[in-house]
């Protein structure tokens, strides 16, 4: 292959994680070649560069691929090539999708960007779906739920809101993207507004083992009052969703007793 | 990564050089875990971290030095009953931290993209 400088392989990488592309790096630690050598790793098994032996190159691109499947990073030992390899993966950044650009979206929006989501607002009434109002969300599409998610991709990976409180859009909505495998599909309303839109919906056709997956009412108990406080609560249960986290309050986990604890804090 | 970003590229544009410290390894209750990133300018500013806050200070006269001598270096913090009130982990763990030079990135692509959408 192509000689690579150190530099063409950093300026790949900087693209691929600002424009969100999927890519690996490793670093060889210690081996055969010069410490620092790096090497980058694509979905496709292309590498770019070299760790300085076509066969650890062959191994750690392997291992880089599975890496991807749930994104990671991590040394690894190669002891063969007496070589210690950090392999980092960059997935692209989770995707929030908001469908209605009412209150409670603009702090949510705060808060999902702060935490490196990418954000789509989508909402077919201009009024709550444009710049003024979403200075900071990545995409607007001001269209109908049905017509808005031909232009978004849905995977494991994307989280999806649902707060109009209209059922004209809501339950659009819900149909669009139930049964698309997204991360998490959260709706707002009390219990009561859910059971009811519950019914209506598996009338029309709408498996209800589908309906039983989303997150309604939506967000964690905080006792939120305020859009913010309830924008808080949903990004909150989206984060433990993400991880797969219980959400229940640290103090509470593996409880034990506080004159032994003498190293906590940070 | 993703967070340590705009700060290099804004140093860069000042035509500063810049370090970055990685967590490779992290064991027990390190407060961040192996991909945490700190990016170091020449002047010492600094973005993102590796710990808490307890190591940072540290790695980042190591990587200055780094930029002097531009050879990477592996560096572990562990916390100890004596380092507990210098250098070691508010939250105990131990840590490895690669601090390399960072070459600079081109601009524009001056070579074929692989993998572009």
């Amino acid at each position: 292959m192509t000689e690579v400088s150190p530099r063409q392989i950093q300026t790949q990488l900087e693209q691929a994680v600002a424009e969100g592309r999927m890519v690996a790096q490793a670093t060889l630690l210690r081996g055969p070649g010069r410490a620092g050598t790096r090497m980058l790793v694509w979905p496709s098994g292309q590498q770019t560069g070299s760790l300085g032996h076509p066969e650890l190159d062959r191994r750690v691109v392997a291992d880089a691929l599975e890496m991807m499947k749930r994104p990671r990073a991590e040394s690894r030992e190669y002891s063969e090539f007496d070589a210690r390899v950090f392999v980092e993966v960059f997935p692209p950044p989770p995707h929030l999708v908001i469908f209605g650009g009412v209150h409670i979206a603009i702090p949510l929006t705060t808060f999902a960007k702060t935490l490196g989501y990418r954000v789509t607002i989508a909402d077919p009434r201009r009024k709550f779906a444009n710049r003024e109002r979403f200075p900071h969300a990545d995409e607007i599409i001001p269209e109908w739920p049905q017509k808005a998610v031909e232009r978004i991709e849905i995977g494991p990976t994307t989280y999806i809101v649902i707060l109009t409180h209209d059922p004209k859009i809501d339950e659009p909505a819900l149909k669009a993207v139930l049964g698309k495998g997204a991360g998490y599909v959260g709706a707002i309303g009390s219990r009561k507004t859910h059971a009811e839109r519950f019914e209506r919906m598996a009338k029309h056709g709408i498996d209800p083992a589908q309906l039983a997956e989303v997150y309604a009412p939506i967000g964690l108990d905080l006792g939120a009052e305020t859009p913010e406080e309830i924008a808080l609560a949903i990004m909150a249960e989206i984060v433990a969703v993400r991880h797969g986290a219980s959400a229940g309050f640290m103090r509470d986990k593996n409880p034990r007793p506080v004159a032994f604890d003498s190293g906590s804090g940070g | 990564m993703r967070d340590v970003l705009e700060a290099i590229q804004k140093w860069r544009k000042e035509g500063k050089r810049v370090a970055l410290a990685t967590v490779v390894k992290a064991e027990g209750s390190a407060p961040r875990r192996e991909g945490a990133r700190l990016a170091i300018s020449e002047d010492g500013e600094m973005a993102g971290s590796v710990s808490g806050g307890c190591v940072e200070t540290d790695v980042m006269y190591q990587a200055l030095d780094v930029l002097k001598s531009g050879e990477p270096r592996l560096l572990r913090y562990a916390i100890t009953d004596d380092m507990v009130w210098e250098v070691g982990l508010a939250c105990g763990g131990t840590i490895e931290v690669w601090v390399e030079p960072l070459p600079e990135a081109s601009a524009e692509p001056e070579f074929p993209q692989e993998e572009k959408p």
